[in-house]
Formats: C-alpha cells, sequence, structure tokens
C-alpha cells in the first residue's frame, strides 16, 4: 500500500533561479513526514516535483524504487491536497470526490459508494450531495482529503492545506488528519512553515532553509539537538550569542561571548577559535536564586501572561533582547523595567554550533 | 398610417411593462421595509440621475423597442401607395408571411423554396461558423488565459486585435482577393503545380464562410479568454494530480466552468452571423443564398417595407428561438451569460 519515496540529490532550478539544492531524502513507507521552513525555502517547489508538475533540473525521484523521470502527474501514485484545496465548484461534494474514479472509468455507482465510504472516514457522512460552497473551512479541508484518499494513491502530498483555517480548527485538524494518516496507512508528505503542525503531527521533520535540508530528524530530535544555527532559530523560541570557542571538551564547549564565558553541549563541527553561537532555550533559562552566582545578567524589560506560564522579556549587557518563560511560581511581580535580572541555566540545555558558512 | 389604435398600443405597451416594473419595485421595498444603502439619485446626484435614466430610456425605448414594435406592425400589413395607407384597404394580413412560405400573397400551391432555403442555409451555416468559431478560439483562449506568459498574451492580443482596426467591407475584399479565380491562392496553387484550373472559392461560398468565420472571431475570442482566465489554475492541476487525461480535464473542468463564455460567445457570433449583410454582399457568390440580402432587397430593391419587416421578424424570432433552445439544451440560464 504504501510506498518509500527517495529524492537523490535533487536540484531544481527556475532560469538561474535555483530553487532546490542538491537535496537528498529518504521517506519511509507508511510515514507522517513533514517538510517545515519558511516561505521560499523550496519546500512547495519540492513536492510539486515529487507530484510530477516539475520536472528536477538534476537528480531522480524514486517512488517505491521506480524512477518518475517522464512520468506525468496524472500517472504517478501520488495525490496532491492544494493549499487551497482546489475543489471544483461546479461539482457536488460526491462528484468531487468520485472525480479521480471517474477518470478511471468506474461506474457511476460504485463511485458513489466509495464516496460515502470516504465521507465516513472523513467523519462527514451524508454530505455528498451538497455544493462546495454550502460546506465550511474544516468541512472543504476534509473533502480535500477524501477526494484525494479515493484514488487510492501510495503516497498523500499535502501543501499547507490547514493554513486557511483559524486556530482552533487547525488544531483539531492537526489530529484528525494525524488520525486519518494512521487509519489508511499510506505515507504522508506534510508542507508547512508552522513548527507547531510539524511537531505535532509527523514521525520525522525536514527542516528546509534557502532550498536544501537542514536537519531530517522527529520532533525531539529536530527541537532538542538541532544540527544547524538556523534549525535552532527556526523551530521554537531560542536565544542565540554569538561568541568564538574557548575550550572543547568531553562534549561540552565554553563559548567567550560579550556577556561572559557561557558553556554549553558542543554541536557538531566545532572548532576551537571559531565563531560560534549558543543556543538558550528560554525555557532553559532560569532566575537566579539569591546568594547564587549568575551565569548571565540582563534587564527587565517587560512580561507577558501567557496562562500555564509567563513570558519575561530581557535586554541582556550588549543590549540584544532575550526571552525567557517562567512558571506560575516565579516571582516576578516585583520586577521594574530596567531592573537587573541574574539568569542561570544547566549547560546541558545549551548548544552551541558553529556559524554555518552560508550565513 | 398606422391605425391610431395601433399607434397607441406600440407606444402604451413597453409604458405599461415599464411601470409594472416600477410597482414592483416599489412594492417589494414596501414589504421588506428598508432600503439598502443610498437611493440611485443620492448616490449619482440629480442631474447625473436624470441624465442616466433618460439616456436609458432614449437608448432602450426610442433606439429598439419602438421601431421593432412598428416593424411587428407593418409586417402584418399589405404593401400600399402612400395616399392608401389608413384607407379602407390598409387592413391587417398576413400575406407578408405568406408571401415568405409560398412567393405568393395569395395562393399557397407551391413552396417559396428560394426564400425557405437561403432562410434555412443561413441558419445552418451561422451554426456551423459558431462551432468553427469555437474551435479555432477555445485552443488559443485556453493558451492564452493559461498557459502562456504575460507578455506573450499581449503580443497575440495585439496581433488579434490589429485586423480589425480595418473596415470590416475591407477585410471582406481583403478575402475575395485571396480567393478569387485571379486570386493569391489560385496563382499560387497554380505556380506550385498543385492544381491545373483555378478553384473558384466564392461560386463556391468557401470565401463567404470563410469571411464569415474570420469576421466574428474576436466576438468568440474574448468571452471566452475571460472566463477561462478566471479559472484557477490549481484546479487543473488538481483534475491532472487525480489521474485526468487533458481531454477529460477540458470536457469536465474547464468547459463547465467556460460555459457562461462559451453560450455568450456562441450566442453573439451566431446572431451576427445570421444577420450580417457585409460578408455576403462582398463575398457572396452569384448563386450564393444569404438570408439578410433578401431582407434588404425587399426593403430597398422591392421597396416592399411590410414585407422587409416580415422577413426581419421571421429571422429575429428564429434565432432567438434557436439560441434559447441551445442555451436549455446546455442549461445555460441567461444571468450567467451577462455575468
Amino acid at each position: 500500500m504504501s510506498a518509500d519515496i527517495e529524492l537523490d540529490r535533487v536540484t531544481i532550478r527556475f532560469g538561474d533561479f535555483t530553487a532546490v539544492k542538491d537535496v537528498s531524502l529518504r521517506i519511509n513507507g507508511g510515514e507522517f513526514f513533514s517538510i517545515l521552513g519558511p516561505s521560499g525555502c523550496g519546500k512547495t517547489t519540492l513536492l510539486r516535483t515529487i507530484s510530477g508538475f516539475l520536472e528536477p533540473t538534476e537528480g531522480a525521484v524514486r517512488i517505491a524504487g521506480q524512477d518518475m523521470a517522464g512520468i506525468g502527474s496524472n500517472k504517478r501514485p501520488t495525490a496532491l491536497i492544494f493549499q487551497n484545496l482546489a475543489l471544483f465548484p461546479l461539482m457536488s461534494v460526491a462528484e468531487n470526490i468520485g472525480y479521480g474514479l471517474r477518470v478511471r472509468g468506474v461506474p457511476k455507482a460504485e463511485r458513489k459508494r466509495r464516496a460515502d465510504e470516504l465521507l465516513r472516514l472523513v467523519a462527514l457522512p451524508d454530505q455528498g450531495d451538497k455544493r462546495i460552497s454550502e460546506l465550511s473551512g474544516g468541512q472543504k479541508q476534509r473533502v480535500a482529503v477524501a477526494r484525494a484518499l479515493a484514488v487510492e494513491p501510495k503516497v498523500l502530498l499535502l501543501d499547507e492545506p490547514l493554513s486557511a483555517l483559524d486556530l482552533r480548527l487547525r488544531q483539531h485538524m492537526r489530529t484528525e488528519l494525524r488520525a486519518i494518516q494512521k487509519r489508511v496507512g499510506i505515507t504522508f508528505i506534510y508542507i508547512t512553515h508552522d513548527q507547531g503542525e510539524a511537531l505535532t503531527m509527523s514521525d520525522r521533520i525536514a527542516v528546509m532553509n534557502a532550498g536544501h535540508v537542514e536537519q531530517v530528524g522527529d520532533g525531539r530530535a529536530v527541537y532538542d539537538r538541532p544540527a544547524t544555527p538556523f534549525v535552532a532559530s527556526f523551530v521554537g523560541e531560542n536565544n542565540g550569542v554569538s561568541g568564538i570557542v574557548e575550550d572543547i571538551a568531553v562534549g561540552m564547549a565554553s563559548l567567550k561571548t560579550p556577556l561572559g564565558v557561557l558553556k554549553g553541549r558542543a554541536g557538531a563541527g566545532l572548532t576551537q577559535g571559531a565563531l560560534a553561537t549558543i543556543f538558550l532555550r528560554p525555557e532553559a533559562l532560569q532566575l537566579c536564586p539569591p546568594g547564587a552566582a549568575p551565569d548571565l545578567t540582563a534587564e527587565f524589560v517587560n512580561s507577558a501572561f501567557e496562562g500555564n506560564f509567563t513570558l519575561v522579556f530581557l535586554r541582556a549587557a550588549n543590549g540584544q533582547p532575550m526571552t525567557m518563560s517562567v512558571g506560575r511560581g516565579a516571582d516576578i511581580a516585583t520586577l521594574a523595567p530596567g531592573a537587573p535580572v541574574g539568569l542561570t541555566f544547566s549547560s546541558a540545555d545549551a548548544l552551541v554550533l558553529p556559524l554555518s558558512r552560508n550565513e | 398610417m398606422t391605425h391610431p389604435f395601433t399607434a397607441a398600443l406600440i407606444f402604451a405597451t413597453p409604458l405599461v411593462v415599464i411601470l409594472a416594473f416600477i410597482a414592483m419595485a416599489l412594492l417589494d421595498r414596501r414589504r421588506r421595509g428598508f432600503v439598502q444603502g443610498p437611493g440611485f439619485f443620492q448616490r449619482n446626484g440629480t442631474p447625473i440621475a436624470i441624465f442616466l435614466i433618460g439616456a436609458a430610456v432614449f437608448w432602450a425605448l426610442i433606439l429598439i423597442v419602438f421601431p421593432q414594435l412598428y416593424m411587428v406592425d407593418y409586417s402584418f400589413h399589405p404593401k400600399l401607395p402612400q395616399i392608401k395607407r389608413g384607407g379602407p384597404e390598409d387592413i391587417y394580413t398576413l400575406e407578408n408571411y405568406r408571401y415568405f412560405l409560398f412567393g405568393s400573397t395569395r395562393n399557397t400551391d407551391h413552396w417559396n423554396t428560394t426564400h425557405l432555403n437561403a432562410f434555412w442555409i443561413t441558419i445552418f451555416v451561422s451554426t456551423i461558423i459558431t462551432i468553427v468559431n469555437f474551435a479555432i478560439c477555445y485552443p488559443l483562449a485556453y493558451f492564452m488565459a493559461q498557459v502562456a506568459k504575460p507578455q506573450t498574451v499581449l503580443k497575440l492580443m495585439v496581433l488579434l486585435v490589429i485586423p480589425y482596426w480595418i473596415n470590416e467591407i475591407l477585410r471582406a475584399f481583403a478575402f475575395r482577393i485571396l480567393l478569387g479565380t485571379g486570386g493569391l491562392i489560385n496563382n499560387v496553387a497554380i505556380a506550385a503545380g498543385l492544381i491545373s484550373e483555378p478553384v473558384d472559392f466564392i461560386g463556391h461560398d468557401v470565401a463567404l464562410y470563410a469571411g464569415l468565420t474570420y469576421a466574428y472571431l474576436l466576438i468568440m475570442m474574448f468571452p471566452l479568454y475571460n472566463a477561462i482566465e478566471s479559472l484557477d489554475r490549481n484546479q487543473i492541476e488538481a483534475a491532472r494530480d487525480l489521474g485526468a487525461p487533458w481531454w477529460h480535464i477540458h470536457l469536465f473542468v474547464v468547459m463547465p466552468f467556460a460555459k457562461p463564455g462559451i453560450a455568450s460567445g456562441a450566442t453573439l457570433v451566431f446572431m451576427l452571423c445570421a444577420g450580417a449583410l457585409a460578408a455576403p454582399l462582398v463575398l457572396g457568390g452569384p448563386k450564393t443564398l444569404w438570408f439578410t440580402p433578401i431582407v434588404y432587397d425587399r426593403f430597398f430593391q422591392a421597396f416592399n417595407w411590410p414585407q422587409g419587416s416580415a422577413y426581419a421578424m421571421i429571422l429575429l424570432l428564429t434565432c432567438m428561438a434557436f439560441v434559447s433552445l441551445t442555451m436549455r439544451l446546455f442549461k445555460v440560464s441567461l444571468s450567467e451569460i451577462t455575468r
């Protein structure tokens, strides 16, 4: 049913512009795989290449071991869900779902049966006769999923389909999509710029930036052990402080920064004396208990109450803004703007990464 | 000349219809109990509003409705010298319509085959020309609306429009020059050894049909282009992604979407074609049968205005019936076309 997808050194150029550079990925059958990146990073181009609307300038796309070169999008075992869904407005819900089957010459009664079945799968039973314009945003979403699943693809490609929905619906659809994927068991490739979506739904995530893949891994790996400064700052909040590597020993690196010497886990590729950045998550920073020596000092700017935690905005000694999140117990009510704040962090929660070549 | 009663009827009928519409609008407003937004007069200012309404009324009534209604009345009168009009001989009669069918105002022994044939050929050929125009324009409109780059579209637009800067009659003459027995195409074909004798394109109506097709190309082109251009490209891609071959996408995704554009283009081309006068006069051969020149002749050769009116009415009503029937067949409503 599901199929492995292999991108083998894929490069895609539009004239002088290189949208995707030398991307190699292996996506396992039955996996929920997300491609996460800012807009313009080439993720949609990559998706369109997998679905067959674009041919790679160099490299190959293989689905279930078969090279897809020269095979049009209508002949590939993939189905694409468009960002704007692209439902056919003149057809009913059931006709939309049955379109792919009609193309394949499936008789009308059978199409109707399949449409009903798929509508139940996407939790829209008995809505087949409705017009597309009568559906809400979330319902259209489900119809788009059902329409794509109707042709029994081996791979479902999703191009930011949730971006038009409001927050609550989006969160609901995340779980829904994940559940549908588990039920049908096929490979999902999900494109998004929303790290929350990628982290909650995916088995694995590829983080893309400027046409290349920065890191591939599961959500935890990408969040806890980002491989590059880009991943560290794009996935989740992060405070980066740059400096020069002073010393590397037993997996820990000391970095000489304008804010003092800071110590954290050493990322790959660090060399002594080179430029590097230490990344401190807002939740890794803590208020320094009275009497203890702080690792960092900063001045308080303001705070934002988020319910179960509070975001504290600070300005470090070199003027750079920093963010810290504190639990409900933390005593920050007494802090006035400009008040000095001592911060500590466990060096196991901090990560030192070399500045990459292209930054 | 016209009976006073008929004249009163001609003027009263449109006014009654207009008053009925105004009454319906007022009634509707009262029933709903609210007025949406500022009124027509508030929005435009009184002088401009009066001008707009006046201009619309003048255009619709004086230029279209009254002359047409007069023609209806004319068509039911016998041809009489000026002096006898309104006299005892000026009675209501069906003789003009009888003449169209039987070639005589009195007896019904023989069919008026010349006029009837011309009539049906006009309707039939107009239909064919409409279909041919659609077949030519659809691929080009699709290419321009969905495939081509903006610069290419601009170039194509210019190429399409420039020939229409030239007067319709001159364009028809150009076809005569191209397709005449001593024309360019015959000369080239003979020189190339393809044919030994010149082909009589004009005598076989090839020139007329080609000229008519060409004359109304743009009229089909623009509604089609507009309709296809508003189609979201993702829908075409979605269909392809779901496995549809190209013809399936055109037949079941693009054409249904473009249906209003197709319908308005086809209606215009058909109507203009069936009512074309210049092209048949210039490009028609000695044996060519086209209905509009016959109508023209009734008026200005035979000086039989009542008969000309009857002929014009027959053409108008048949065309309207044919178009609305076709629209019914393809399930297009009038509001879709005017969108």
